[in-house]
């Protein structure tokens, strides 16, 4: 199923470093300065965010090298049922990992025998929900539309998942 | 003055230190790492082609996302983005909304203040939950790291999922809002 999708998705992928290479090409010509700087951002950010990505993809190849085949798929995949639904559901609502790194913890779940449900409810929570961000949140807008908003997308991210299943 | 420049060189110390405190983890993980595949060398070949193939995928992607992400904070600052969400409504502030959330402009927790500061000024709460979901969850480089990892059904179909449901939630939380302001007594929270 994965392979799948990455087949597909071959193609996208140029697209996507075109839109970059366009983008850049353009910037060089409008101001010189700034694509100095945008350039100087994008490599702070890279370097910021590298060791992360590199433990992440050594602790994704521990996971799936060591972990006994069928134990992902028992807990979030389709044995657990919905259970397992809201176990990744609320995984990703306490976790606070930014979400460029999530999808290949994602893909991973999914490689190992996850079901999509339970990734795409994973995926979604961990970016709109966020438990340790409420007080900032609670802080800066108040109580009851950080209650609201936290406990709708929650919802909402499952739903998200159940139509996501029923389609793929 | 001075003070303020004293502030900010503490800050980048600060950050730093806390990247080099990144890399020093990432160092003793490597370490820990390759002394568990000595010791356990039946399992080193899935394990280090797993690792392998993850990290070609992530590496291919990164340059393209990082530029954009570069790109985007230099060209469009977030003065930018206050002044346009303003007061608009109907479908054409939702859109707005949407848009101007879906940038690449940082992690959530900027977006609160920034969001606050919308409301003082009269900005509609659907539009501001808009915001700040859209803002949490649908930014333009990381979904280009999500096709290349998940695929282009899976990614597409969750956005366009994610996106109806945002505006729902903004136009309910709006109305809970509004109802709870008009009836005060019924607040129990």
């Amino acid at each position: 199923m994965l392979n799948y999708f990455i087949k597909k998705s071959i193609i996208f992928v140029d697209i996507k470093r075109l839109l970059a290479f366009v983008f850049l090409i353009y910037s060089v010509v409008k101001n010189r300065d700034k694509t100095k700087k945008a350039l100087k951002i994008a490599l702070k950010t890279l370097v910021k965010i590298l060791p992360v990505m590199i433990i992440i993809v050594i602790s994704i190849g521990f996971m799936l090298g060591f972990l006994p085949s069928g134990i992902i798929s028992r807990v979030v995949g389709e044995q657990a049922g919905f259970f397992g639904v809201l176990v990744t559901a609320a995984l990703g609502s306490i976790l606070f990992i930014p979400s460029l790194i999530s999808f290949p913890i994602a893909a991973s779940l999914l490689d190992g025998g996850a079901s999509i449900i339970s990734v795409s409810a994973f995926i979604t929570t961990l970016t709109m929900v966020g438990v340790i961000t409420i007080p900032i949140e609670v802080r800066e807008m108040g109580k009851k539309i950080t209650v609201l908003r936290n406990i709708f997308s929650f919802i909402f991210a499952v739903i998200i998942a159940l139509i996501m299943e029923i389609i793929l | 003055m001075n003070s303020l420049k004293d502030n900010k060189t503490t800050e980048k110390n600060k950050q730093k230190k806390a990247i080099l405190r990144d890399y020093l983890i990432m160092g003793v993980a490597l370490i820990a790492a390759a002394a568990i595949l000595l010791i356990l060398p039946e399992r080193s070949g899935a394990v280090l082609n797993t690792t392998k193939n993850y990290f070609i995928r992530l590496i291919t992607i990164l340059p393209a996302v990082m530029i954009i992400i570069g790109l985007f904070s230099v060209w469009i600052p977030r003065s930018t983005i206050i002044k346009y969400m303003g007061k608009t409504s109907g479908v054409k502030g939702i859109l707005i909304s949407l848009a101007l959330g879906m940038l690449p402009t940082g992690p959530l927790y900027i977006a609160f203040p920034m969001a606050a500061a919308l409301l003082k000024k009269g900005a509609k709460v659907s539009n501001i939950i808009i915001f700040i979901s859209a803002w949490a969850c649908i930014k333009l480089p990381q979904e280009f790291v999500e096709i290349q990892f998940m695929g282009i059904n899976f990614t597409m179909l969750r956005l366009s999922l994610t996106i109806f449901f945002v505006i729902i939630m903004g136009i309910i939380i709006e109305k809970i809002i509004k109802f709870t302001r008009k009836n005060p007594e019924l607040i129990k929270k």
